[in-house]
């Protein structure tokens, strides 16, 4: 059996979920401060990807990375770097999707952090800087972990996309939900279960992780 | 060492205009929840920006809207104790004193902590998180916590509304010990009368966002000048009122005439509870009153009853009595002497 479509599977998501992460906490840590009106405006447009089809992600991202597109054409010439149908496109693909679950579950916690912590550090001389990341952050910690892990399941499963923008090929762009709906379709069911088992175990692990740090951000808040 | 404050600040219906001037110790500003105290605290402090006005630190301008000033809260100098006391919850009780502390050297650092911790007595908690510790153990750390930033001036924000009332007493003896000790200004936002009586020595009221003005406290009890300041002050009994001459004034809701020193712009005659006496017969500001309602209070008998002007709750006199005194009838004569009527614009 080969464990190319695990490898490139894994590696894409925890890619993905890195750039997620903090792509995911900047956006929400800026929304915070924005006036209602545009902040609401915001939430809808970095929500968006969570409710579209994957498909239509895919349809944007390669009318922007194609390599007759404009910003395509400009990375193939410039670089000589190719945007879509490599390993690397399924992280493309992977970060769109995933990154509202981290955006709302950063900005869910960032809301419940007690407005009153920041204005007792900043009377006490503590700079904006050593409040967010030594004081809010930690206080958002489980909140926050709980997005990253949902991120990164939500990456290692992402099909739609990555079948548009990186495409099946087997040893260079295949993933696991690549890999099964490959194998599914070729009637070699009995290796398609294989896979469909490592992905239900990788998801079943990943969803107690979070479950965990619920209860434990819950009891925390008490 | 003084501050002067004069702000406006609008938010949703609200609008806060506060004015007042506060020396060295301690200065109350009094009012009922909701009445804007907190939000003037947050404005010194600089945590919440005014619309308009001007904040003056001991000749230091924090704020000032025309002169464009408005002075990071970080450099302002200001130490505000939260109502929850804002404790970091992911450090331990070392930790929330140590991030406070600006000093050059480790060893300087250390020997401050350690010195705010014996202080405080705090020896033994260093090693807890602010959950593991009781309302006044908070309190003692919050406290340490801004005295390590060596503020100009302390606001207190309703410092001991958190604890439960055994722990209360204990914690406000404690906490007039380190106002005693703290050489600036201290603002203190309560909406308790016996805590500005037992803590303060000047005090600013504040009545739906709008206070103006300080004054003694004692004026506050014996001689307050508006009916929102008397109120506050715990007086139970107000009537509308018409000034007739200097010594005379006519109460509306009471019905009745009543000689008093009366000032040139009565609006209002008010008396407290306990400043009522039993009479056996009519005469000069004696009113012939019905009985409403008796309580059996803890330690005195309070008297509902209604007065010439009818058993309306507005026209009705709350009077206080030593248990010893009331025996059951169903009219009485109430005594309203003039030294204890407080005629109020």
């Amino acid at each position: 059996m080969d464990l190319y479509p695990l490898y490139n599977a894994l590696r894409i998501a925890a890619i993905s979920c890195v750039i997620v992460f903090f792509l995911g906490i900047f956006a929400a840590h800026f929304a915070a401060k924005l006036p209602r009106v545009i902040k609401g405006l915001l939430d809808v447009v970095l929500t968006l990807p969570l409710v579209l089809p994957p498909t239509v992600v895919g349809y944007f991202l390669l009318v922007l990375l194609g390599p007759k597109r404009v910003f395509g054409a400009w990375m193939l010439s410039t670089f000589h770097v190719r945007m879509t149908m490599v390993w690397y496109s399924a992280i493309f693909a992977s970060v769109v999707v995933a990154f509202p679950l981290m955006y709302r579950t950063a900005r869910g916690a960032f809301e419940s952090f007690d407005p009153a912590l920041r204005d007792s550090a900043q009377t006490l001389g503590l700079s904006n800087r050593y409040i967010f990341w030594r004081i809010q952050m930690p206080c958002c910690r489980q909140g926050i972990l709980a997005g990253t892990v949902l991120a990164f399941a939500r990456a290692l499963g992402e099909y739609g996309a990555t079948s548009m923008v990186a495409g099946y090929t087997p040893g260079r762009t295949a993933t696991i939900s690549t890999t099964v709906y490959q194998l599914w379709r070729t009637n070699d069911e009995a290796l398609a279960f294989r896979w469909v088992m490592i992905n239900v175990a990788i998801s079943f692990v990943v969803l107690m992780a979070v479950n965990l740090l619920e209860k434990r951000q819950r009891e925390g808040a008490r | 060492m003084s501050i002067t404050v004069d702000i406006e600040k609008r938010f949703g219906d609200f609008h806060l205009r506060v004015q007042f001037e506060a020396l060295d110790a301690v200065h109350g500003l009094l009012g009922a929840s909701g009445c804007g105290k907190s939000m003037t605290l947050r404005c010194i402090a600089g945590v919440v920006r005014p619309d308009r006005g001007r904040i003056v630190v001991n000749d230091r301008v924090l704020f000032d809207s025309e002169r464009g000033i408005d002075v990071k809260p970080q450099e302002r100098r200001v130490g505000l104790l939260f109502q929850n006391y804002a404790l970091f919850p992911n450090m331990t009780v070392d930790g929330n004193l140590r991030a406070a502390v600006r000093c050059a050297s480790r060893r300087e650092a250390d020997a401050a902590v350690a010195e705010m911790l014996r202080r405080f007595r705090l020896e033994g908690l260093e090693r807890h998180r602010p959950a593991q510790l009781s309302g006044g153990q908070q309190q003692r750390v919050a406290l340490a916590r801004i005295l390590l930033t060596k503020p100009e001036i302390l606001l207190l924000d309703e410092p001991l509304s958190a604890l439960d009332s055994y722990l209360r007493w204990q914690t406000e003896l404690e906490l007039q010990e380190v106002l005693e000790d703290f050489p600036g200004t201290t603002l203190l936002v309560t909406h308790s009368r016996e805590e500005v009586h037992r803590l303060c020595r000047t005090v600013t009221v504040l009545d739906h966002g709008a206070g103006e003005g300080s004054m003694p406290v004692q004026t506050l009890f014996h001689a307050p000048e508006t009916l929102s300041a008397c109120l506050l002050s715990g007086c139970k009994n107000y009537s509308r009122a018409e000034r007739l001459d200097e010594k005379h004034i006519r109460a509306l809701d009471w019905g009745v005439t009543l000689a008093c020193g009366a000032r040139p712009d009565t609006r209002y005659v008010a008396i407290r509870a306990h400043h009522i006496a039993l009479s056996d017969m009519p005469g000069e500001n004696t009113i012939p009153c019905g009985v409403l309602r008796v309580v059996d209070d803890v330690f005195s008998t309070i008297v509902m009853a209604s007065t010439p002007g009818g058993d309306t709750a507005q026209s009705r006199l709350r009077v206080e009595l030593p248990k010893e005194a009331w025996s059951d009838r169903e009219t009485l004569y109430l005594h309203l002497a003039p030294e204890h009527l407080m005629t109020l614009k």
